[in-house]
């Protein structure tokens, strides 16, 4: 990112009357210099790379190197529980994490729709910055784009991460073995239901609140006890199921969960019976699934409990040879059914 | 009680079902009327529990399925008009018309939305005075005191670009119509809890006088339908024939004063086509005469007012009918899948279907049963 030294006012800029942001912040003059040096920068606090060139210089610990990418639209960009920004950070920080890498640097990029008001940018640079230092990442560089009103949502971002990998096996669904245990280290589904309420403004109260949160810490402990990780993943769009289903797929394996054991906030339940959805398919944003083998499960759990973001993991299902159905769930009364893979978004029911 | 666990408690659930089985000296043939209890029924195993002893057939209480493919279409049409939106609930949006479904039509060219809430549909129409909202308006006695309400509020607000496309059903008279079919094998009913605390069950009086056969108000959660079962299991045992109500924590004798009031002001019974299904007398509700500047179909004549359902391979009528179970299709599960489905029941949260593909699909084997 450009660090300008420029701080000089300007009756068109940043510090005048005009407060949103229009296509000539994205046009690459002055204001688009003022958009960086005064606005973004700044916002971006201690968790910015300060380079002074187009693109950022990073030293290498290592020959290997763990690289995700990400874009983010949501809609509302605030919701119960985080916004654009921390979810941008958060979800490339944990797919990183969950590929076996320690996140370090960042790339952010910005497309703005005109006539975003600068209070927003600032709101959700703020929390760009709060997340990334609290993920331990630096903002190595970026890029910020203005669109027509209309050729955009408000404000998307993009980010690019690089991690270190652990000194550990990477986890790989591919390695999973029969009898390997399925722990989730949370309640599951919250994001998804979180987004869906503030999007149709549903008046549930207290409104549910997403879980958009990074998992450093407990893949951390993971990693420090030394536990056996086959498997390792967030579990975002489409939920537990589509994790499952991309598991079995890799693996050529079935995988059976326990409905009984999976963890479901109250509200989440509440919310999924009244509108007809399966918090199976809802989306998390820091909750993750992870397969052990089951003579570690016991102490998985253990290590997972000391952090406060997985102290409600739960085993909740295990890895079987493959049988016709790739995955599968006990229900209450003990009989096993399929569970079928997500397919597009839920709808909700009619009555 | 909570109702998400105690409602669901196996210990309770498999008292209950062992409670079924001493019943009876034969198999019972009962059908579920509600989709939801049917997928209630499928996705805790309580139907392959049974089998030996009860048959379970779905009734074709889907308010998705039941709605002709022609509606869909012309749904699909009114989409296209300039300055014109079609809202309707998420489920329908899935469904196939006789070309295509809502869905298809929003990624060409129709302007459609889901909402959660007929009255959504009003507060679109207030925020966007410069276009049409039509609501497509689908369901049973459920969803209808809304549609009701949501034509009385834009009337209060003074909307003139505010519609309905009505296609609201009435579940009595085709459970009358199944009843006296022929071909009916049903011998008791599991009535739809839902409507029935909309519309109590007063009326089913004369249905069970009628048939002399019995009816139980059930409601969804596994324990409430294993307590509907027990209870026309008991009757037919006993060659009784009564009406009792199984879910008296939601429904009343006389249901919702409000609710029935405000259908009252509103809507007329009429005849109704179902799809799958002939013309059933009362099978409907339209918009009282009074009301029709609120009525779609009349404001926006469509030049090609699509009537006819056009024939597949897929038999989704005599699945709504309880003719045939869904596996007995020959589409089932093949060119009939809920990513290419070709009838409604395998779209809906509530089609026998889309249950039977769900919960069952192929890993079914007996040493599955409950213990």
């Amino acid at each position: 990112m450009t660090d300008s030294s420029w701080t000089g006012s300007c009756p068109l800029g940043v510090t005048s009357q005009n407060k949103i942001i229009t296509l000539a912040h994205g046009e690459g003059g002055l204001l688009s210099r003022q958009l960086i040096g005064d606005v973004i920068l700044p916002g971006l606090g201690e968790a910015a790379l300060r380079s002074q060139d187009d693109a950022a210089v990073i030293d290498l610990p290592r020959n290997r190197l763990h690289f995700s990418t990400d874009s983010y639209v949501v809609t509302p960009m605030f919701f119960p529980g985080g916004d654009i920004g921390s979810l941008a950070i958060n979800g490339t920080v944990n797919d990183l994490l969950v590929s076996g890498a320690n996140p370090q640097w960042m790339t952010l990029s910005f497309i703005i729709e005109e006539g975003l008001p600068f209070e927003i940018l600032t709101e959700i640079l703020a929390s760009v910055s709060r997340t990334a230092q609290q993920a331990g990442v630096k903002i190595a560089t970026g890029d910020t784009k203005v669109v027509p009103r209309g050729a955009a949502d408000g404000l998307y971002i993009n980010t690019t991460g690089v991690g270190v990998p652990f000194d550990s096996p990477q986890p790989d669904p591919h390695n999973l073995h029969s009898c390997d245990q399925l722990i989730v280290t949370g309640p599951i589904g919250q994001h998804g239901i979180a987004i869906l309420s503030a999007r149709e403004e549903l008046a549930f109260d207290p409104p549910p609140q997403s879980d958009c949160q990074s998992l450093q810490d407990p893949v951390h402990k993971l990693i420090q006890a030394g536990v056996t990780i086959r498997a390792m993943r967030d579990a975002t769009r489409g939920g537990l199921a589509a994790i499952l289903h991309e598991w079995a797929a890799s693996s050529a394996k079935t995988l059976t969960i326990d409905e009984k054991n999976i963890p479901i906030a109250r509200q989440t339940r509440s919310v999924c019976e009244l509108l007809g959805l399966d918090p199976l398919f809802s989306a998390c944003e820091g909750t993750m699934l992870v397969a052990v083998p089951k003579e570690e499960a016991e102490k998985t759990i253990q290590v997972l409990r000391e952090s406060d973001i997985s102290k409600e993991a739960t085993i909740i299902g295990e890895v079987h040879p493959a049988k016709s159905a790739p995955v599968t769930i006990r229900r209450l009364l003990g009989i096993e059914q399929p569970i079928d893979e997500p397919l597009g978004s839920q709808f909700p029911r009619i009555c | 009680m909570k109702y998400l666990s105690d409602y669901r408690d196996p210990q309770h659930a498999r008292h209950l079902l062992d409670r079924i089985r001493k019943q009876c000296t034969r198999r019972w043939t009962i059908m579920e009327v509600c989709g939801g209890q049917t997928h209630a029924l499928l996705r805790s195993g309580i139907d392959e529990a049974l089998s030996d002893c009860v048959e379970l057939i779905h009734g074709p209480g889907c308010p998705v399925c039941v709605t002709p493919a022609c509606v869909i279409q012309n749904a699909i049409q009114l989409s296209m008009r300039p300055q014109t939106l079609v809202t309707t609930f998420g489920d329908m949006l899935r469904v196939p018309g006789n070309r295509g479904s809502l869905l298809d039509s929003q990624a060409e060219r129709g302007n459609i939305k889901a909402v959660y809430s007929p009255m959504d549909a009003v507060r679109l129409a207030q925020r966007h005075p410069e276009q049409e909202v039509i609501f497509l308006a689908v369901g049973f006695e459920t969803t209808a005191p809304a549609t009701a309400l949501a034509v009385l509020q834009a009337a209060q607000l003074k909307l003139d670009n505010f519609s309905i496309l009505c296609s609201h059903v009435c579940v009595l008279p085709a459970m009358k119509l199944l009843a006296s079919s022929k071909q009916n094998r049903v011998q008791g009913f599991l009535a739809a809890g839902h409507v029935c605390t909309l519309t109590g069950f007063d009326e089913y009086a004369g249905f069970v006088e009628q048939f002399q056969m019995p009816v139980a108000v059930t409601g969804f959660e596994p324990t409430d339908l294993l307590v509907g079962i027990l209870e026309v299991i008991t009757q037919l045992e006993q060659e009784q024939a009564a009406l009792v109500n199984c879910y008296p924590r939601a429904v009343k004798r006389k249901g919702n004063h409000s609710a029935r009031q405000i259908c009252g002001q509103v809507f007329d019974v009429t005849d109704r086509q179902w799809r799958g299904m002939p013309i059933i007398p009362g099978g409907g509700l339209c918009l009282k005469p009074e009301w029709s500047s609120y009525d779609a179909e009349l404001k926006f004549p469509l030049s090609d007012n699509i009537q006819q359902e056009i024939q597949t391979v897929c038999r989704s009528g005599e699945v709504l009918t309880g003719m045939i179970k869904p596996s007995e299709c020959p589409a089932f599960g093949l060119q009939c899948t809920p990513q290419t489905p070709l009838g409604a029941p395998m779209v809906s949260s509530e089609g026998a279907c889309a249950a039977y593909y769900r919960y069952r699909n192929n890993i079914f084997t007996k040493q599955n049963k409950p213990v």
